[in-house]
C-alpha cells in the first residue's frame, strides 16, 4: 500500500497539483475567482456541453454495437475465436494518431466511403462517434463478455424448465446479473470518451472541441495557464464523479454472483437466430474495426517492392538521427520498463485492495488509482516538468520519465485485472500455510503466486500493449532524442512528401502488428477468471 | 505486522531505486561542461557528420531534446526557466519571440558571425538575447496541373484569393491550432491592417475558403497538388503551406519527378524567422555560446535547407539547387514586428474564430 501510494503521490498528485497551482496562484495569492469567470464563458460552456453529449452518444452507440458481440464471445464457440478477441482489442491500444489517419483514409476525402457512395464524414460528429466505437468496442466486449461467460447457463435453463419463456428467463435471471458489468463498462467508455483528445483533434475539424482539447489548447498554444488550471479542476471533478460511481458498481458486482468456469459455458451456435447474430457481429467487426486497419495497411503498401518499409531502415540525415525503424526498439524498451513499474505498483495496490480487512480509505484508493486515465496528458506532462526538476528527483532529462508516465496509465489496468483474481484466493489457504510455519514471503510464493501467475501475466501483457501505444503523455515529456513508435509516426506525418506519409503508414502497421502479437499471446494466457480487461 | 514490514521493505527499495536514478543524473550534470544540451521542436534536424564536426572541433558533445511544436517548446522553456532543461533553445520564431523575451528566457550573447546576417532578420539587434538562424515563408501553394488544365493563372496576391475566379479553391488551417494557419492570418493582418483584415476574411469566406484543423489534413487530404492529396482525391488546388513545400514534393517523392508539381503564390507569403538563444540559468554557458556560433557557420547554414526545409540567414550561404529551382524564398513577404504580434495575437485569433468558424 505504501509504495503505490508514494508512487501515485510523487508521480501523479504532486505534478498535477504543481501545474494547477502555477495556474491559479499569482504573486502568492490564490485566484479562485478565476473559476467562476472561466466556467461562465459561453465558449467554455459550449465545450462542456459538447464534451458531455458526445460522450453520452458514443457510450450508447458502443453499447448498442458491442453488447451482441459480448454475448457471442460469452456463449458461442467458433473457430478463430481467440484471434477475433485479439483483433477487437487491438484498436483499444493503438495510438490516436494512427487511428485518426486510418479513419481519415476511410471516411475522409477520397476514402473508401467517398469512392463508393460519395459520403464523407470527416469533420462531422459521426466520424468522432465511429472512432470512439472503434476504440472502446473491446472495453464492452471484454468486461461484459468476460462476466457473461462465467454466469452459469443452467440457471436460465432451470427457469425455462419451470415454464418461463426465453425472454422472461433472460430478463429475470441473466439481465440482473449482467447489469453491474454493463454499468461498469458503460462508465469506462464514458470516461474514455469524455476525456477524448486525439480523436476529436484529428477527426473533429476546427469546430468541435472537448474539455481535454481545450485544456491542451490553453496550455500549449495560448499559454493561458489559469484557464487551463480551472478546466483541469472541472475535468477532475467530473472524472472523480464517474470513478466514484464506477467503483461502486464494481464492488456490487464482485459480491453477489456465483461464477463458473468460462470454458464450459460456450457452445457451437445453433438455430438461425444464433447464426444470424454471429454473422452480424462478424460483419460489424469487419466493417468497423478491420476495415480502417486494412486501409492503413493498404496505404503502407502503396510503394512498389515494400518501398515504404525499406525506407524505414535508412537514416535520412536529419529528421531522425537514427533510422525510423529504430523507434520500434525504443518503444519496446520503454514498454518493458513501464510494464515492470506498472506491475509492481498495480500488483501491490491490488494486493492491498484485495485484503478483506481493507477499510474505506483503502477502497477509495482504488478509484484514485484510476484517476490518471481521466486527467489530461498535457497537464501531467507539464506538471512533471515543473515538479520533478530539483534534486533528489531531477528526472526531467532521464529516460525513466517516459516509462514512469506510461506506467501511470498502465497501472490501473493491472489493478483491474488482478483485483478480482486476488479477491477470489481463499484466505484460509494463506492462514493454513502460516499456521504450518511458512514465512509471509513463502506464503506468497507458494499460495498466491501460483494462483495469480496467469492473471499477473495477462496484466503485464496489457500494460505492455498500452505503453506501446501511449502517445499523449509520452509526447509531452522531455526525452533524449529517441522517439517512440507513436511519436515517430506523428513526426513523419507532419512533413510533406509521399515518402514521409507512406513511412508513417508503414510504421503504424508495424505498431499494429506488434500490439496484435502481444494480445494474441495474452489470449493464450487467459485464465478462467480474468478481470475486466 | 509482518505484511507491513514487507511493504516497508518494498517501499524502501523503491526509494533507493528512485534516488539511484537521481544520482545517475547527477553524474551527467557533473560532466555537463563537456555536453551542450539543445532544446528544440520536433522539426529540428541536422546531418550527422555536421554535428560530428562540431563535436570534434569544439570538444563538446551535443544532446538534443526535441519537444512537440515550437509553441510547446517555448512554453515548456518558460515553465522550467529556473531549472532549464538545456543550455540553448533553438526554434523560437517571430510569432513567439515576444512571449519568450517578456518572460526573460534568455541571457544576451552576441554570436560570432552575426555580421554576416541580413539586418532584416535581427529582431533583437540591441540586446542580442536571440540570434537569427533561419527563415521560411508561409505561402499559398498551388496545384500546377489544375491551373494549366483550366487555363487559369494561379493567384499571386492576398487580394487575388478573394476573386470570383478562385471561388471554392482554397483550403487553410485553423489559426488557433496550426502555425501555418496563424501565419496566414498574420500575413493578411500585415497586408490589410488591424482594421482591414476582418473585411478581407469576410470576402474569403464568401469566396468559399475551407478551414481544416491542421496542416496534415489540409495538405494530405484536401490539396489536389500533393502526391498524397492526389491519391486522396483532394479537390482544392490552393493550400496554405510553406514556400519550401514544392522542393519537398520533389525530394520526398518515391519516384523523383523532373519538375515540382506545385508552385508558390509569391504575394501571399508571411515570413517566419527562427532564432536560437542562450537560456538564462544555463549550466553550460560556454558550450552554449560555442553552439550558437556554430549555428551561424557556413557548414551548418548550408546543411539546414534539406533537413529543416528553411533558408539560411547568413549571406552567401549556398542554397541547394532544388530550392532555387522549385521554391525560391518570397521577394516581398509580409512581416510583422514580434511586439505587434504579441499585442494582438490572442484577440485576432479569437475574432478570426468567431468570424470564420462559427
Amino acid at each position: 500500500m505504501a509504495l503505490p501510494a508514494a508512487f501515485f503521490a510523487v508521480f501523479f498528485a504532486w505534478p498535477v497539483a504543481a501545474i494547477v497551482t502555477r495556474g491559479l496562484r499569482t504573486d502568492g495569492a490564490w485566484r479562485f475567482g478565476r473559476i467562476a469567470d472561466v466556467v461562465t464563458q459561453p465558449g467554455i460552456r459550449h465545450v462542456l456541453w459538447f464534451t458531455t453529449w458526445q460522450a453520452l452518444a458514443s457510450t450508447a452507440l458502443t453499447l448498442l454495437l458491442a453488447l451482441p458481440a459480448a454475448y457471442v464471445f460469452a456463449r458461442l464457440d467458433f473457430p478463430g475465436k481467440r484471434i477475433l478477441r485479439a483483433v477487437v482489442t487491438v484498436p483499444f491500444v493503438l495510438p490516436t494518431v494512427v487511428v485518426g489517419s486510418a479513419f481519415l483514409a476511410l471516411v475522409g476525402r477520397g476514402g473508401l466511403l467517398d469512392e463508393l457512395w460519395g459520403v464523407r464524414l470527416d469533420t462531422t460528429v459521426w466520424a468522432i462517434l465511429a472512432a470512439h466505437v472503434f476504440f472502446n468496442y473491446a472495453v464492452v466486449v471484454r468486461t461484459v463478455g468476460g462476466l457473461w461467460a462465467q454466469l452459469d447457463p443452467r440457471q436460465e435453463q432451470a427457469a425455462r424448465m419451470l415454464g418461463a419463456s426465453a425472454a422472461r428467463a433472460w430478463r429475470k435471471i441473466t439481465l440482473p446479473a449482467l447489469v453491474p458489468a454493463v454499468a461498469a463498462a458503460a462508465l469506462m467508455v464514458f470516461l474514455f470518451t469524455f476525456t477524448s483528445f486525439g480523436v476529436v483533434q484529428i477527426l473533429g475539424g476546427p469546430t468541435f472541441s472537448t474539455l481535454e482539447v481545450e485544456i491542451y489548447r490553453e496550455t500549449s498554444e495560448v499559454f493561458d495557464l489559469a484557464t487551463a488550471a480551472v478546466l483541469t479542476l472541472v475535468q477532475f471533478a467530473a472524472v472523480g464523479a464517474i470513478l466514484a460511481v464506477h467503483a461502486w458498481t464494481v464492488r456490487r458486482r464482485e459480491t453477489a454472483l456465483r461464477l463458473v468456469d468460462a470454458s464450459g459455458t460456450a457452445r457451437r451456435p445453433r438455430g438461425a437466430g444464433q447464426w444470424t447474430l454471429l454473422a452480424g457481429v462478424l460483419l460489424t467487426v469487419a466493417l468497423l474495426l478491420v476495415l480502417p486497419l486494412a486501409v492503413l495497411v493498404r496505404r503502407s503498401l502503396d510503394a512498389p517492392g515494400l518501398g515504404y518499409y525499406r525506407a524505414l531502415t535508412e537514416t535520412d540525415g536529419g529528421t531522425f538521427l537514427m533510422a525510423p525503424l529504430h523507434a520500434v526498439w525504443t518503444s519496446l524498451e520503454y514498454a518493458v520498463a513501464a510494464t515492470a513499474i506498472a506491475v509492481l505498483i498495480g500488483g501491490l495496490a491490488a494486493a492491498a485492495l484485495a485484503r478483506r480487512d481493507a477499510g474505506r480509505l483503502v477502497r477509495g484508493f482504488d478509484a484514485l488509482l484510476m484517476l490518471p486515465l481521466g486527467v489530461s496528458a498535457v497537464t501531467v506532462g507539464f506538471g512533471f516538468l515543473i515538479a520533478l526538476d530539483k534534486p533528489p528527483l531531477d528526472l526531467r532529462e532521464s529516460w525513466i520519465l517516459v516509462p514512469l508516465a506510461q506506467a501511470l496509465v498502465g497501472a490501473p489496468f493491472v489493478v483491474r485485472t488482478m483485483l478480482p483474481v486476488l479477491r477470489a484466493v481463499d484466505g484460509r489457504l494463506r492462514e493454513a500455510a502460516a499456521v504450518l510455519g511458512a514465512s509471509p514471503w513463502r506464503v506468497w510464493r507458494e499460495v498466491d503466486l501460483p494462483l495469480v501467475r496467469r492473471a499477473l501475466l495477462v496484466a503485464a501483457g496489457f500494460a505492455f500493449a498500452v505503453s506501446l501505444g501511449e502517445f499523449g503523455a509520452t509526447v509531452f515529456i522531455a526525452r533524449p532524442d529517441n522517439p517512440t513508435l507513436p511519436v515517430a509516426v506523428a513526426r513523419l506525418l507532419s512533413r510533406p512528401g509521399d515518402l514521409n506519409y507512406g513511412q508513417a503508414m508503414a510504421l503504424s502497421t508495424i505498431l499494429m502488428v506488434v500490439c496484435a502479437a502481444a494480445l494474441l499471446v495474452l489470449e493464450r494466457l487467459r485464465t478462467d477468471r480474468t478481470g475486466e480487461f | 505486522m509482518q505484511n507491513k514490514t514487507l511493504v516497508a521493505v518494498a517501499a524502501g527499495l523503491g526509494l533507493v531505486a528512485l534516488s539511484a536514478c537521481g544520482t545517475t543524473d547527477g553524474k551527467d550534470s557533473g560532466a555537463a561542461s563537456k555536453t551542450v544540451t539543445v532544446v528544440s521542436h520536433d522539426s529540428w534536424a541536422v546531418s550527422k557528420n555536421v554535428i560530428k564536426d562540431f563535436e570534434k572541433s569544439s570538444g563538446y558533445k551535443v544532446r538534443v531534446l526535441k519537444d512537440g511544436d515550437a509553441g510547446q517548446a517555448v512554453n515548456k522553456a518558460i515553465l522550467t526557466k529556473d531549472h532549464p532543461q538545456g543550455d540553448v533553445l533553438f526554434g523560437v520564431d517571430n510569432t513567439l519571440l515576444s512571449r519568450a523575451l517578456d518572460n526573460g528566457l534568455f541571457q544576451p550573447y552576441e554570436a560570432k558571425g552575426l555580421g554576416q546576417v541580413d539586418p532584416a532578420h535581427q529582431l533583437d539587434a540591441d540586446k542580442h538575447r536571440v540570434t537569427p538562424v533561419d527563415y521560411g515563408d508561409i505561402c499559398v501553394n498551388y496545384d500546377k496541373a489544375y491551373f494549366s488544365a483550366h487555363k487559369l493563372t494561379p493567384p499571386q496576391t492576398f487580394a487575388d484569393l478573394a476573386k470570383p475566379a478562385y471561388k471554392n479553391l482554397l483550403v487553410t488551417e485553423n489559426a488557433a491550432t496550426s502555425s501555418p494557419g496563424l501565419g496566414f492570418l498574420l500575413g493578411s493582418a500585415a497586408r490589410f491592417g488591424d482594421t482591414g483584415w476582418q473585411g478581407y476574411w469576410k470576402k474569403l469566406e464568401a469566396n468559399g475558403v475551407k478551414v481544416v484543423d491542421g496542416w496534415e489534413q489540409a495538405y494530405y487530404q484536401e490539396f489536389s497538388g500533393s502526391s498524397e492529396g492526389k491519391k486522396a482525391g483532394g479537390d482544392r488546388p490552393l493550400v496554405v503551406s510553406y514556400a519550401s513545400s514544392p522542393p519537398a514534393e520533389v525530394i520526398y517523392a518515391t519516384k523523383r519527378p523532373s519538375t515540382a508539381p506545385t508552385g508558390v503564390s509569391n504575394g501571399t507569403c508571411f515570413r517566419q524567422t527562427e532564432f536560437a538563444g542562450l537560456l538564462d540559468n544555463a549550466r553550460n554557458t560556454k558550450g552554449g555560446k560555442a553552439f550558437i556560433d556554430f549555428l551561424l557557420t557556413r557548414e551548418f547554414q548550408q546543411d539546414m535547407p534539406l533537413n529543416m526545409f528553411v533558408y539560411p540567414v547568413v549571406k552567401g550561404a549556398k542554397v541547394p539547387a532544388e530550392f532555387t529551382e522549385y521554391g525560391p524564398a518570397a521577394e516581398k513577404p509580409a512581416t510583422m514586428a514580434p511586439a505587434e504580434i504579441a499585442a494582438n495575437r490572442d484577440q485576432w485569433v479569437k475574432a478570426w474564430t468567431s468570424l470564420v468558424l462559427k
